[in-house]
């Protein structure tokens, strides 16, 4: 089933942070097995947030020695920084498996993401100036906790409850989908797609790179790959309602923006509110009305219809 | 149990005219016979004794259950405040109750309902009132897809827009739409009527059986075997009235509603079971 849930402030930043853990939160019965986020932060100067892991969860339990595997992935993530003449800023270590590093780089990053995610069990799962995305097993409230996200200041946020169906519970399959190697977009979907392995043989030919068997990361690739090929958000969010075939929900954000697209079956639910001030979206109404205490006026978007909305 | 009967009183009015064959059933649900009918553990109650519910800290089913609790105790008006787009809450009632939500459901609101009347002030999820039998449900915002799935009789009434699959599978009934409706509405209905005062998206009628779709504002195309049908003088009444009762009016009057019908033209109308259908292939 799975939930998704989005918000952005026009004009403003808040706590983004405890609004969209509220959300998800409210969310959690439509999928209890993890919880995802990709908050967008004030961008402060040229350097990069990036946001990996060099571990699952359950690896934890898989024996004595995992701890100093951990730590041996992590030295050689280090190493690989350094030999490609990446600037580690700042790292904050939020669980054992996960880091948030700041970082400042001119290069070519899409290199040095390859070089990184070549160590194994090592996954990044964001890069960006604005975005973090944050994704872990459990519910909101236990997500949020973990990686002290509540406070979080922002202009817009995505996040999902996940209902694990074609896929494992790790946090690989779970959402969101970072649209590698493009900095700052990400993806949540609700929904199956049925043509996902046409489509990923296509962009793998391509030269795009698959971490998980989720159909999900199939749409944040596939924005990525047009968003390469020159169409703006819109556009191509437009062409993936008519390429991607199947039942589906899901939203975009970038920097600066934040897009949803419905499939031309109208088969999964999305209600929406927009004001001046901040627009609103999520699986269920039920989200929205945990960050608004008072009555307001939702809809529920038509089918095939793609919206965008800048902060 | 109330009787079925194979003629109904709105035949005589002129308001079915089809010929039904095939495997569609042939018998209509009699109102005047079913004037006596009473569940058998149906609840006596004064729509004057009224009482109110804040559901906000309350549990989904804990609201369910006292709304129950106060029908045993013979309120025939409930108010239910802060429901909080809340799930399923108001389903199942059997029992004439006049019942208030001051705010909006969440999915599956109202559902399996036969008898009361039930007032909405704000916005429905998806599948309201699925499976209503009798009584009115009135929303006075919007309302999400499948609005009326499944419906079997009674008034619905979504003063704002509604999404995709209105009235699929209906039974009986009437679903109005005071503005614009998504797609595949009326999808495989069986029987009862669907008045859009706004526009209606694609597959209007598809696969439908029986029945009657009515738009006022633009069709975006029509479904596989449903087709324009021309709206008669018993028809216009009937439409008027409907509608008046809910303070509405057709956009252009109702004589300028687009009427849409089964062409009836489905395999399911030639009469023949699959194992003589196999005999003249």
């Amino acid at each position: 089933m799975c939930g998704i849930a989005g918000l952005i402030h026009r004009g403003k930043s808040a706590d983004i942070g405890s609004q969209m853990t509220s959300m998800l939160q409210a969310l959690k019965h439509r999928g209890p097995d993890s919880t995802g986020y990709a908050l967008y932060g004030d961008k402060g100067n040229d350097d990069y947030v990036m946001r990996f892991k060099v571990a699952e969860q359950e690896d934890l339990a898989s024996g004595f020695d995992i701890h100093d595997t951990i730590k041996e992935r992590k030295a050689t993530v280090d190493a690989r920084l350094k030999e490609m003449k990446v600037s580690i800023k700042g790292e904050e270590q939020v669980t054992e498996y996960a880091h948030r590093y700041t970082i400042s780089f001119d290069g070519d990053l899409k290199r040095v993401i390859d070089f990184v995610e070549d160590v194994d069990g090592v996954e990044i799962l964001s890069i960006g100036h604005a975005l973090e995305l944050i994704k872990d097993l459990g519910d909101a409230s236990v997500v949020a906790g973990q990686y002290n996200l509540n406070g979080f200041k922002g202009t817009h946020a995505i996040g999902h409850t996940r209902m694990a169906t074609e896929s494992d519970v790790d946090i690989r399959s779970a959402h969101p989908y970072w649209a590698y190697p493009f900095n700052d977009v990400s993806v949540v979907h609700n929904g199956q797609l049925t043509n996902y392995w046409t489509n990923r043989r296509g962009l793998e030919r391509r030269g795009h790179r698959f971490m998980s068997d989720c159909d999900s990361e199939l749409i944040a690739v596939y924005i990525a790959h047009r968003i390469d090929q020159g169409d703006d958000l819109e556009s191509a969010m437009k062409r993936s309602v008519d390429e991607l075939d199947g039942v589906f929900t899901y939203l975009v954000a970038t920097a600066d923006s934040l897009g949803m697209a419905k499939d031309v079956m109208a088969a999964k639910p999305m209600v929406l509110y927009e004001s001046d001030d901040l627009i609103a979206l999520a699986s269920e109404e039920v989200a929205i009305r945990s960050i608004f205490p008072n009555e307001i006026d939702t809809f529920d978007p038509y089918e095939g219809e793609v919206r965008v909305w800048q902060s | 149990m109330a009787e079925l009967n194979t003629e109904h009183d709105s035949h005589a009015l002129g308001m079915h005219t089809e010929q039904l064959a095939g495997r569609t059933q042939k018998v209509f649900f009699s109102p005047s016979a079913d004037d006596n009918y009473v569940y058998h553990d149906s609840i006596e109650v004064d729509f004057n004794k009224s009482a109110e519910i804040d559901a906000g800290p309350m549990e989904i089913k804990d609201v369910n259950a006292k709304i129950r609790s106060l029908m045993k105790e013979g309120y025939g008006t409930i108010t239910v405040k802060n429901p909080s787009a809340k799930h399923s809450l108001g389903v199942g009632i059997l029992n004439r109750l006049n019942l208030n939500f001051e705010g909006s459901l969440g999915y599956f609101g109202c559902g399996l309902c036969d008898g009361p009347n039930i007032r909405i002030s704000g916005r429905v999820g998806w599948s309201c009132a699925e499976n209503m039998m009798a009584g009115t449900i009135v929303i006075e915002k919007n309302a999400g897809s499948t609005f009326g799935a499944a419906m079997r009789g009674g008034d619905l009434v979504c003063k704002g827009d509604v999404g995709s699959r209105t009235g699929i599978d209906q039974k009986g009934g009437t679903i109005i739409v005071g503005g614009n409706a998504g797609a595949f509405n009326g999808f495989m209905m069986q029987r009862g009527r669907i008045i859009i005062l706004g526009n209606a998206g694609k597959n209007l009628g598809d696969s439908m059986y029986d029945g009657t779709i009515y738009v006022g504002g633009k069709i975006e195309d029509l479904g596989v075997d449903a087709v324009e049908g021309e709206i008669t003088d018993v028809e216009e009444k009937w439409l008027e009235n409907k509608l008046a009762l809910y303070g509405m009016k057709a956009p252009n009057g109702v004589k300028n509603l687009t009427k849409i019908v089964a062409g009836k033209q489905l395999w399911n109308y030639d009469n023949l079971e699959p194992s003589e259908k196999k005999l003249v292939l």
